[in-house]
């Protein structure tokens, strides 16, 4: 009766990548969160019209000799004051309210993006010396990080570019006033990243695979980018996704407070501030439709944040 | 004579967007008043989840999906949560493995133990506090008047769960789970808390679920032990004779990977080839047969049900009376 | 305890001191005082005598330490734009802006902590989805469109408050001017507090209640279960006091910012303050005006931010009593 028997081992067929990403476990989260789907198509639209507005705006708002003065403070098209020309009204130039917004809102991301980058293009780097080497430098660039910290982002934009300002000009300012931009934002979030990254390599340094590789004789610099930097770059993207929405959120107050972009290339922030004075008078669409779009694109971006962290989180796996 | 703890048919489940696993499957045993049972397994085998299930603090979603659980005679498993909060720590205590992060470190051990004492019993807080330094002063902590004013990182390891000991065991509960207790603990430590363990236990008249990977620990401390494998079952009898003589081939390869003085020098250590199977991987029948060199057709195809033995219950077709006297006298032993 | 203080009390002074040194760059090397000070037709020589007067001839050390010197005393000079002395502007300016955070930062503090507590203990609620979802609103919208949206609806929609303004003020304790006391002055106070504290009072309800699902997973925690303590005393007595002592330093940062965050509230109210003042400075590139600003917000956060430090020692048990080692 007794037969010792082994049973078959026949490995699964291996499936494609993209399989595996429909199976795996983050895009299950995300599927099965509608508010999180929701949030990334809207994203998707609305950074695909901001890149698309030079061909899908009606008007081109930023050209002044199109701009008709007589046309100016026209209610929306379905008001009856309104014509269909300009779907959104007009503001106190003439310009489109819509054209307005998909030309602002190119400004809003392009700024917001890249301060993002050199956030990171400065923090992460600053965060993996730090980490890594300890002693002194890590001492001074904490030091560094310390004294930022002290001044929230919108101060810190607004000393640089009050700084610019002055070095510059007024009227030289006008023309830099994109790298100022980016550079004031970039600079103020760069601290949040050296100090996650910091805190990861920290952790990571004291694992053996790195004790490992640093026996076997790797550079320092090998093993910090090609051992530990995959293993921070999780935490990194999450900031990334929230700094994006807090980065064009900075853009458009500066752009309110009247130290942003030049009032002849509106973004989103210039045209609340505009409409803010029209407010009281009725004109309420100056303000209404760029404050929805900004809430709108931000909220967005916050929520896809949000479920990124939740699915990164080792924790709630 | 009713005993203290009655686990029947217990079925844990824990749902997943897979379909549900079953974490413990069918699992049946008894915890006479006054007795140690051991229940020993591979890390993931169930032990723990067993002990959450008994006191009632599975960590959702995982959740009790039959059986029965009686105390003294009473079912708890369907006890609301109000009811069972009443039963832990009065009628049953556990032990955690870790002392470090079983104790709240912004509050001092008297106040902890004194919050506890208070729950369970209407005193006035200084015959609590009498009570707190009685019982530190039972698991040999000196100066325990002093003591009692300390926070826990002021502690040492086997200090630490000293304390914890004297916390679950302050409002005299009739089973008290002891979850891995030595697990974190220096070696030199280990043998000292499972004897007070043992000690403290015996002259309360409590019954100990003693959960551990070491069966070293067990065959020292336990009366009984139970074996788990893959949430299941497999063997249970008195500690001398599963240890002597295991009926369960993955008993006996328990057994046999534990080295000894007396092993040839040079000699391999026995192990058991294989791993245990992940919860959403068990194998049909018998969940042990892919690692087990006696298994036979029977083994792939069914999952055996627990056989009598000399002093005990196994999970093996290799016990089944009918196989037994069938096959020539050799049959059994390991 | 006592040397943990004075480390952080060094660290403290260090970074002042750096900021000190940012202002000083500042104040010396952008733009030129002589042309903002002087008018267009003073010749060469009195230019000449005013760089003397100013002391802007001597090295650039000596400049640096009377920079700090004069900083400690509140002396910031003269602002380019009113001609005044910038400590008798900060001096007027002060109380608006400190009596608008303080009374932000109470808000943040006494609405977001109960909310983050309670999503944190029962995060399935109802209840708790709308506080969610309202956080999430009050960290995308931006300070300035929620305060137009308040100003909008309670203003000029309600017309209940007043949209801009610190309304009837009164001079208490010789140079506090506050609006406390007054009806127009609390009506003022409402919508600008709101508007300020908002995004920290949803900060704050995030961090509690991330801080409170981390608590409620611990292993003590599972053992105070285990030992029957009631649920008022594992939530309140144990997961409630872990979860606030990291929030401790946490809230403390984010309240030591909320003077620099008035910036932006002030404008949209038209607040008299600290803020509004520092933007006009930018905007005309007033040099003093800004340095006094910067060195301002450097020590009010530094400040706060040691309180909360001597705090947090003063409550975690870990820090301030040396453990035995295992």
């Amino acid at each position: 009766m007794s037969e010792i028997v082994a049973p078959a081992n026949i490995p699964p067929a291996p499936r494609s990548a993209f399989r595996r990403f429909l199976d795996s476990d983050m895009f299950y989260s995300f599927i099965g969160s509608p508010v999180t789907v929701v949030a990334a198509v809207i994203t998707v639209v609305l950074v695909a019209a901001a890149l698309a507005a030079p061909l899908i705006a009606p008007h081109n708002p930023f050209d002044p000799a199109s701009l008709s003065i007589t046309d100016s403070l026209l209610p929306p098209a379905w008001s009856h004051d309104g014509t269909s020309t300009y779907l959104l009204g007009t503001d106190d130039q003439g310009r489109d309210v819509l054209s307005t917004i998909l030309y602002g809102m190119r400004i809003s991301l392009s700024v917001g993006f890249a301060s993002v980058l050199l956030a990171i293009a400065i923090g992460v780097p600053l965060g993996l010396i730090a980490g890594y080497s300890r002693g002194p430098i890590d001492a001074l660039i904490m030091r560094v990080a310390d004294v930022q910290l002290t001044f929230p982002a919108i101060l810190t934009a607004l000393l640089i570019d009050g700084v610019a300002r002055g070095i510059a000009g007024p009227q030289a300012y006008n023309d830099v006033v994109f790298p100022v931009l980016v550079l004031s934002i970039g600079l103020s979030f760069w601290v949040q990243y050296a100090r996650t990254v910091r805190g990861s390599v920290l952790v990571e340094a004291n694992k053996e695979y790195v004790l490992a590789a640093r026996l076997i004789g790797l550079r320092p610099a090998a093993i910090l980018f090609r051992h530990i930097l995959p293993n921070v770059l999780g935490p990194v993207l999450i900031i990334a996704t929230i700094n994006l929405a807090l980065a064009v959120i900075t853009e458009a107050t500066l752009s309110f407070l009247g130290v942003g972009v030049p009032p002849t290339q509106p973004s989103l922030g210039t045209l609340i501030r505009i409409g803010n004075d029209y407010l009281f008078s009725g004109e309420w669409w100056i303000t209404a439709f760029p404050g929805i779009t900004l809430a709108v694109l931000v909220l967005a971006v916050n929520l896809l944040g949000d479920w990124l962290r939740d699915a990164l989180n080792p924790k709630l796996r | 004579m009713t005993p203290t703890l009655s686990v029947r048919n217990l079925r844990v489940e824990i749902p997943t967007r897979h379909g549900a696993l079953t974490a413990i499957d069918d699992l049946s045993f008894d915890i006479a008043p006054g007795e140690v049972l051991g229940v020993v397994g591979e890390s993931g085998a169930g032990k723990s989840i067993t002990g959450a299930a008994i006191i009632g603090l599975l960590e959702p979603p995982g959740r009790v999906a039959g059986g029965e659980i009686r105390l003294n005679g009473e079912r708890i498993d369907n006890l609301p949560p109000a009811q069972l909060r009443k039963l832990r720590g009065k009628h049953i205590g556990m032990i955690f493995q870790d002392p470090l992060t079983s104790l709240d470190p912004l509050y001092r051990i008297g106040d902890q133990l004194i919050e506890t004492i208070l729950t369970h019993e209407r005193i006035s807080p200084a015959a609590a506090r009498d009570k707190a330094e009685r019982l530190l002063v039972e698991v040999g902590i000196p100066a325990a008047g002093q003591r009692l004013d300390s926070y826990p990182h002021q502690f040492s390891g086997g200090m630490r769960q000293r304390v914890v000991i004297a916390l679950a065991l302050a409002a005299d509960p009739a089973l008290v789970i002891a979850d891995e207790p030595t697990t974190a603990l220096d070696v030199s430590v280990q043998a000292q808390i499972i004897a007070l363990i043992k000690r403290l236990c015996r002259d309360r008249g409590a019954s100990v679920m003693l959960i551990t990977h070491d069966m070293g620990v067990i065959a020292e401390t336990a009366d009984r032990v139970c074996v788990l494998y893959a949430g299941r079952l497999a063997e249970i009898g008195g500690v001398r004779d599963v240890v002597k003589r295991p009926q369960h081939p993955y008993t006996a390869g328990l057994m046999a990977a534990i080295p000894s003085l007396g092993d040839a020098l040079g000699a391999r250590l026995a192990q058991i080839p294989g791993s245990m199977p992940r919860l959403g991987a068990i194998p049909d029948g018998c969940a042990f047969h892919p690692r087990c060199s006696f298994a036979f057709d029977r083994c792939i195809a069914e999952r055996p049900p627990l056989y009598a033995t000399a002093c005990g219950e196994t999970a093996c077709f290799l016990r089944d009376p009918q196989r037994v006297a069938a096959v020539a006298p050799s049959g059994g032993a390991a | 305890m006592l040397a943990f203080a004075l480390r952080r009390l060094i660290q403290a002074v260090g970074v002042i001191v750096v900021v000190a040194l940012i202002s000083f760059t500042l104040f010396r090397f952008v733009g030129d005082p002589i042309n903002q000070l002087a008018g267009q037709d003073t010749t060469p020589a009195q230019r000449a005598e005013l760089r003397r007067d100013l002391g802007l001839d001597d090295p650039v050390v000596v400049q640096g330490a009377r920079f700090v010197v004069n900083a400690a005393h509140f002396n910031f000079g003269i602002s380019y734009q009113f001609k005044r002395p910038v400590a008798d502007i900060i001096a007027e300016r002060l109380p608006a802006t400190l009596e608008l955070s303080i009374l932000s930062a109470i808000f943040a503090l006494v609405v977001g902590v109960p909310m983050g507590v309670y999503t944190g203990l029962y995060p399935s609620s109802w209840l708790s989805r709308v506080f969610l979802a309202t956080s999430l609103l009050g960290v995308s919208l931006p300070t300035f469109l929620i305060g137009i949206l308040l100003i909008f609806v309670f203003s000029v929609d309600l017309g209940w408050l007043p949209s801009f303004g610190r309304g009837d003020v009164v001079t208490v304790w010789g140079a506090w001017t506050t609006g406390l006391l007054t009806a127009s002055g609390l009506k003022s106070l409402i919508l600008p507090t709101i508007t300020l504290g908002l995004f920290q009072m949803t900060l704050i309800m995030r961090i509690v209640r991330g801080e409170m699902l981390e608590v409620l997973r611990a292993d003590y925690i599972k053992f105070a279960r285990a030992r029957g303590l009631s649920r008022r005393a594992v939530n309140f007595g144990h997961a409630l006091k872990s979860t606030l002592v990291p929030v401790i330093t946490i809230t403390g940062l984010q309240l030591g910012s909320i003077f620099a965050f008035s910036i932006i509230t002030e404008t949209v109210f038209q607040w008299p303050g600290m803020g509004l003042l520092f933007l006009q400075a930018v905007q005309q590139v007033d040099i003093p005006i800004m340095a006094a600003y910067l060195m301002l917000v450097a020590v009010i956060f530094t400040v706060v931010n040691f309180i909360v430090d001597i705090l947090y020692v003063a409550v975690d048990p870990r820090i301030r009593i040396r453990g035995v080692e295992a």
